[in-house]
């Protein structure tokens, strides 16, 4: 049964709604969760209509005790319907929530230099992580980007908790103008990184851990591919990936990952 | 015999490794049927493997397994010390691969039975033996029966087709299946066209049929139901209609505790206080 640390299925309530840009943020009361999460977790969310695949969201920030206890917040682009209709929720709402899911990311054991690239709402991972290393004494530098300025995520938030910050935004409105693969590079030598961790869409993913590999880095990526179930039962979440001994594997992007060494992706074969 | 299945089952390929399980329902006692076995490892197919369509999924997993070997080192005995009841699905690849997996799997410590995947939607093309003659599944049945050891319940797992079913159920009984379970998901496209099968309430109603004719074609044959269970209402609807027993798989992808509810729910109609 459902141990100390495992995941939990519970229905949560929406606490509180706003907007965050281009995103919607949602504080939910999810009972147990916040107590469980490490950063990199996530939790799976059932939608309506007949869908029966879960939605994966990021938990962005969790609050241990409020008015409300334990609550956990989590960053919603609505791209499709089942992240439109959960953008939608109004406070009150009441919504089945699974987590804390998946690997976390792995701290380093000294007080080494952290570089953080997080893109769109994919970012929303990083800023809890920002967190626990800055407590473990890294100098961590964050580099956010976006499409455009409402497609920043809490770039404000993000000078609070990092040493230094690098913002990048499609057309240029806020930051340097470009994407991440033109920018990195530099960032990973201004901040002499011996860690790198990225969220953000596959080739940015793939363009951060080929950068890190080339500097002797360590990177780890979040991936965001389908999770049907998002809870390891299903093996619809196909992760290619090459061990040490060069012996491709097909792992589960859900409970294997969805954090993964970058330079263990098979990234060819990743879709 | 050993103990008959019910009056709920895990169904195959969605329970994961019984692991992750672990943390939505209590094993003990837990009847537990496998991701499809086979007797060299599977990596499974591409992404994108599972589509979602109104109230079903579409899925072309492609029976991703470890290959017998390593499912006898490491998922079996943690299943058999967690306390489930292991029922261990299996795909071959020719009529001798059915037979030596029954056979070793005779030998393994903790397995409560076989169940033989006769229905995956898409075999042809996958380098799986064609059973969608219900003759060729008749032979596979008699073949593990014959390896396996007879106390030992074999079940045959028969493709949902209307058409076939209840001379496929016949011919497993012939053969010496000890129950057939009645059906699997069902021959449907990935949104690309790759060969997928549809499973979910959207199959419910075609399930809930092959069901029927089955129970009233076949006297004193254990029917277990599957396709579309996803509530105590559901699970209950079958059995009254006759099974002996239901499986829950898709039900179990969108909310992970749908086993442990309708397990609960049966087990305290059986036993009233
Ligand atoms: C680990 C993880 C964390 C994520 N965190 C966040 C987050 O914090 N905020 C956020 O806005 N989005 C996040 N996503 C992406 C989000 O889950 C998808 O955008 C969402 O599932 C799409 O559902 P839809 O119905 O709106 O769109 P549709 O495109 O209609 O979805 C159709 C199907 O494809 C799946 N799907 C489509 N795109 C993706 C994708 N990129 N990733 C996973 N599944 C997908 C859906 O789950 C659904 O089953 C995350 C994904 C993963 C895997
Ligand atoms: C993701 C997934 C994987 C499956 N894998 C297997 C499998 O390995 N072997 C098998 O016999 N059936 C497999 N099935 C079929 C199910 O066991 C079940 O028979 C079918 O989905 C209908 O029941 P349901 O509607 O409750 O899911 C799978 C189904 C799904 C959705
Ligand atoms: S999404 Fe089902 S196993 Fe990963």
């Amino acid at each position: 049964m459902a141990d100390e640390h495992g995941p939990l299925h519970v229905t949560g309530e929406v606490l509180a709604t706003k907007k965050a840009g281009a995103y919607r943020l949602l504080t939910i009361a999810a009972p147990g969760i916040p107590q469980r999460f490490r950063a990199g977790n996530f939790v799976a969310v059932s939608v309506d209509g007949g869908r029966l695949a879960r939605r994966p969201l990021w938990i962005h920030r969790v609050k241990e005790a409020g008015a409300f206890g334990a609550t956990l917040d989590v960053v919603v682009n609505a791209v499709g319907p089942g992240t439109t209709w959960l953008a939608q929720r109004p406070v009150g709402a009441r919504l089945e929530v699974t987590g804390p899911l998946g690997r976390p990311f792995a701290l380093p054991r000294e007080p080494v230099a952290c570089v953080l690239v997080g893109e769109g709402h994919s970012a929303a991972p990083l800023f809890p992580l920002a967190e626990r290393l800055r407590q473990r004494g890294c100098a961590v530098t964050l580099v956010v980007a976006g499409p455009d300025e409402a497609g920043l995520l809490s770039a404000l938030e993000a000078r609070r908790s990092a040493r230094a910050v690098t913002v990048i935004t499609g057309d240029g409105s806020v930051g340097v103008r470009g994407d991440v693969a033109t920018h990195i590079e530099s960032v990973l030598e201004r901040a002499d990184a011996d860690v790198v961790y990225a969220g953000g869409p596959l080739p940015m993913l793939r363009a951060v851990a080929a950068a890190a590999e080339r500097r002797g880095a360590w990177s780890q990526v979040a991936l965001e591919t389908p999770m049907p179930c998002a809870t390891g039962l299903c093996q619809g979440c196909p992760v290619p990936v090459v061990s040490y001994d060069g012996v491709s594997r097909v792992v589960r992007g859900c409970v294997d990952g969805p954090v993964v060494r970058g330079d263990r992706v098979d990234w060819d074969s990743l879709r | 015999m050993s103990r008959q299945p019910g009056p709920v089952m895990v169904a195959s390929g969605c329970g994961g490794t019984g692991r992750e399980l672990a943390a939505y329902a209590e094993l003990v006692g837990l009847d537990f049927v496998t991701r499809s076995i086979t007797l060299d490892p599977r990596p499974g197919g591409p992404a994108l493997r599972i589509a979602e369509s109104p109230s079903g999924l579409v899925n072309a997993i492609g029976l991703q397994n470890p290959g017998l070997e390593h499912f006898l080192a490491t998922e079996l005995p943690w299943l058999v010390r967690a306390g489930a009841h292991v029922f261990v699905s299996i795909a071959g690849g020719s009529m001798g691969e059915y037979a030596d997996l029954a056979r070793r799997l005779g030998r393994a410590p903790g397995v409560a039975g076989i169940e033989i995947n006769l229905g995956a939607p898409h075999q042809v093309g996958e380098g799986l033996f064609d059973v969608r003659e219900p003759y060729h599944a008749a032979s596979v049945v008699a073949a593990v029966r014959r390896e396996f050891p007879a106390n030992l319940p074999v079940l045959a797992k028969l493709r949902p087709d209307l058409t076939r079913v209840v001379e496929g159920a016949r011919g497993a009984v012939d053969a010496g299946a000890s129950a057939v379970v009645v059906g699997n998901s069902i021959p449907a496209a990935m949104p690309d066209g790759r060969p997928g099968g549809l499973s979910g309430p959207a199959i419910g109603p075609v399930s809930l049929r092959c069901l029927v004719e089955v129970v009233s074609a076949l006297d004193h044959v254990a029917v277990i139901g599957a396709g579309g269970v996803s509530s105590v209402e559901d699970a209950r609807r079958l059995l009254d209609l006759g099974a002996s027993a239901v499986q829950i798989g898709t039900a179990l992808l969108h909310d992970p505790t749908t086993v442990a509810r309708v397990r609960a729910a049966l087990t305290r109609e059986e036993d009233p206080l």
